[in-house]
């Protein structure tokens, strides 16, 4: 199919810039309607756009293209600025301008208050920009901009209030962990470059088709494959790069779920499926995808039971559901990993709003033991949040149930290994949230009033609004409407995956990849077995809720005991397995250890500052001898010039002679 | 029978390097300039016998060069001198060192 010039197509990642550029330039004498009005106007101008091509975008026609600009030629070689959308990139496209408009408005009423409302709206209107650069980029190296892009725009969000020790330590986490991640893209990029001696996406696919799939051997496909992986790894936060992510919760929360949730931890779903081609290709790398994604979910979600604060159950669940589409993508179920992005991106952006909602409304406060009974004040946030969560936990006819027993249902066909991994992560997820629902909404007191008042309250360095209050409240509709509107996706969000709707939609991507056609995937083999899987999972999901329900409502003095019951286990999961205190052991601290005693002390201090110093030193004691030359004396001048001629005279009669 | 052209540049040498010397050696202002003079005039010597020996002028031009220069420069130095004495009272080099740092 050959790509047809599309001129819209470069509007939708420039207006966003120019919102930003607008915001960052002149936000700061500007009012705050004026700033929102410019945020709003340009994020949502893309959104139309998107919308307008969506329209017209028909999944028989060719994809779009538009070049920009050319960038770099050298030789054969040439990269050029080039916009591309097909379905896969239509898909993303939406879900990052609709879920992304939603969020800016949401912002509005969140961040209202906050000293640098311009620079927050500049900064989610950058990462817009860069965002829509990703997944609307014709060849390897625009998506790379993009992709460096988000993780600045992520870098500035996490550390928005950079006054905060903490909140500037994750943003420069986030960065770092995320640089390991890119170095292995940037490498797998270099190894395209060399082999392949293009980046734009259509002429290496045509090349990789061509080769032999590395089935026996581990080849250069395999090779780029799982350095792919390694920067997906890093941007969607999986094992062993996942670390970032649950700190990057110090940054607002309508950016944890904008960049945190919805899109940008997405990229690294989205790279590997446009890699399908290369992926299936390398069988080594896929199943490397799949086993990471299959541990990262059940990891993240088994770290995700004990935690108490808000956002932090959900950044873990964000990282368990990730690991779901990579363990798609790792059975070759790239639109299921897609459509379970797509799902995921309603209902757990819609988990963070509300979350963000209820902090706004309890006055800045994270933690889930100091909430409960939340649903008799903020009504709304409740019954959002409560579909986000039936969502989640893959109850139908909710979104996530859809797109879960997709996955699930290609897992198992791939082995059943990973089909139990899911249930068992399925479990456990339909458990926290329900957990999380409980303590939050659930019970008929509000804990958080009386420790407010024990504490005097706004001590708490949470999302902290200044105005303390004992009475949570309800949110304002400019931050309820974006609620309403992401519950509503999150329940209908799943019926286009209907009878393989999604699938069908995508094939013409990921065509080439799987090389069977949509129709004689196994869905056709057996429904019976496929009813009987969705039966399970939901009943798992069922059961989840059950026992968070007996645990944290009925009998809530069981969690305590049962911890108390497992000691070191629970001691583990409640500091997330001393990861983080590993990974400190490990590199943080002989990094820090070695830059300090070879790289500072050795080589900065010892080799380069001390030939420095040496040799002004050296020019300053020669020049405190050779001073004594300059006596003012005029004979002892005449004299040196004497000698000098001497020594010339001499030194030519000596080399004439010769 | 002509005088070797090297007896006429050991007497150029022998009296350049009594410039030198004196002007090593002396600390009145007045010396040192006859000394300079001397110099000036031992390379004279030398480029007058070269002259004489490879029959050519240009070394006779320099000459007058060489002596229009000592005549500016004698002008100029004795003004100098002059100028100095009346400020410092002294013609001794040595103490003449102001510009020393």
């Amino acid at each position: 199919m050959t790509p047809t010039l599309n001129p819209l197509l470069w509007m939708i990642p420039i207006l966003p810039l120019a919102g930003a550029a607008i915001n960052g330039f002149f936000g700061r004498k500007a009012s705050r309607n004026a700033i929102s009005a410019v945020a709003l106007v340009f994020c949502g101008a893309a959104f139309a756009v998107a919308l307008w091509i969506a329209v017209h975008f028909s999944s028989a026609s060719s994809p779009y293209y538009f070049p920009l600009a050319h960038w770099l030629r050298s030789g054969t070689f040439s990269v050029d600025f080039e916009f591309y959308l097909d379905q896969l990139s239509l898909v993303m496209l939406l879900v990052v301008t609709g879920v992304g408009f939603l969020i800016h408005i949401y912002s509005v009423g969140y961040m209202w208050d906050d000293d640098g409302y311009y620079r927050f709206m500049s900064y989610l209107n950058l990462f817009m920009f860069f965002m829509l650069t990703l997944v609307l980029a014709k060849n390897y190296l625009v998506m790379f901009i993009g992709w460096e892009g988000v993780g600045l725009a992520s870098y500035l969000l996490i550390g928005f209030w950079f006054t905060k020790d903490s909140a500037a330590a994750a943003g420069k986490k986030a960065f770092i962990v995320n640089r390991i991640g890119d170095f292995g893209f940037l490498i797998a990029l270099f190894l395209m470059i060399k082999h392949f001696h293009s980046l734009d996406f259509t002429a290496v696919f045509t090349q990789v088709s061509a080769w032999p799939t590395e089935t026996a051997s581990v080849g250069i496909l395999t090779a780029i494959g799982l350095l792919l992986m390694v920067g997906a790894a890093g941007k969607s936060a999986q094992i062993p790069l996942y670390v970032w992510l649950p700190d990057a919760m110090e940054g607002p929360t309508p950016v944890s779920a904008l960049i945190h949730a919805a899109t940008m931890v997405t990229a690294g779903v989205y790279m590997v499926a446009r890699s399908s081609v290369i992926f299936e290709h390398a069988p080594t790398a896929m199943t490397v995808v799949a086993i990471i994604g299959t541990l990262t979910a059940l990891f993240a979600a088994t770290i995700g039971i004990a935690q108490t604060d808000i956002k932090k159950v959900l950044a873990y669940s964000t990282v368990s559901q990730l690991g779901y589409m990579f363990m798609a993508c790792g059975v070759g179920a790239f639109s299921a990993g897609i459509f379970h992005l797509m799902t995921h991106a309603f209902f757990k952006g819609l988990l963070f709003l509300a979350a963000g909602s209820v902090i706004h409304g309890v006055g800045g406060e994270q933690d889930m033991r100091k909430m409960g009974g939340l649903r008799l004040y903020m009504p709304w946030t409740f019954a959002t949040m409560g579909i986000a969560t039936l969502a989640i936990a893959g109850i139908p006819p909710f979104a996530g149930f859809w797109s879960k027993d997709e996955i699930l249902w290609r897992a198992f066909g791939a082995s059943w290994v990973y089909w139990l991994s899911g249930v068992i992560t399925a479990f456990i997820t339909s458990f926290y949230m329900f957990r999380l629902m409980y303590m939050t909404f659930g019970g008929d007191d509000y804990r958080g009033a009386a420790a407010q008042e024990a504490h005097g309250h706004g001590g708490h360095g949470h999302d902290d609004h200044g105005h303390g209050h004992g009475e949570p409240h309800e949110s304002p509709w400019v931050m309820l409407g974006p609620l309403v509107i992401l519950a509503l996706l999150s329940v209908i969000g799943g019926f286009v995956g209907y009878g393989n709707r999604f699938e069908h939609f995508l094939a013409p991507v990921f065509q080439g990849a799987t090389g069977i056609a949509p129709e004689t995937a196994p869905e056709s083999a057996g429904s019976t077995l496929e009813y009987l899987l969705m039966g399970v999972s939901v009943s798992v999901a069922g059961l989840g809720w059950f026992l968070a329900y007996l645990l944290y409502s009925r009998v809530p003095q069981l969690p305590a005991r049962i911890a108390a019951g497992l000691g070191g286990l629970y001691r583990a999961v409640v500091n997330k397995y001393y990861i983080d205190e590993l990974y400190a052991v490990l590199f943080v601290k002989p990094l820090i250890d070695g830059s300090t005693t070879i790289l500072w002390h050795g080589v900065d201090q010892g080799v380069i500052d001390a030939a420095v110093n040496d040799s002004a030193d050296a020019a300053r004691h020669m020049s405190d001898e050779l001073r004594h030359m300059q006596s003012g004396n005029l004979r002892s001048y005449a004299g040196w010039v004497a000698a000098g001629g001497a020594v010339v005279i001499a030194y030519m009669v000596w080399m004439g002679v010769r | 029978m002509d005088i070797p052209l090297s007896y006429y540049l050991l007497l150029s040498g022998i009296l350049f390097a009594c410039g030198v010397l004196g002007f090593l050696i002396k600390r009145n202002i007045i010396t040192i300039f006859m000394s300079i003079e001397l110099m000036l005039n031992g390379v004279n010597l030398s480029f007058v016998a070269f002259a004489a020996h490879w029959h050519a002028l240009s070394g006779q031009v320099f000459v007058f060069f060489v002596m229009v220069v000592a005549a500016a420069e004698a002008a100029v130095g004795l003004a100098i001198i002059i100028a100095v004495y009346r400020t410092r009272e002294t013609l001794n080099v040595d103490q003449v060192n102001l510009l020393k740092l």
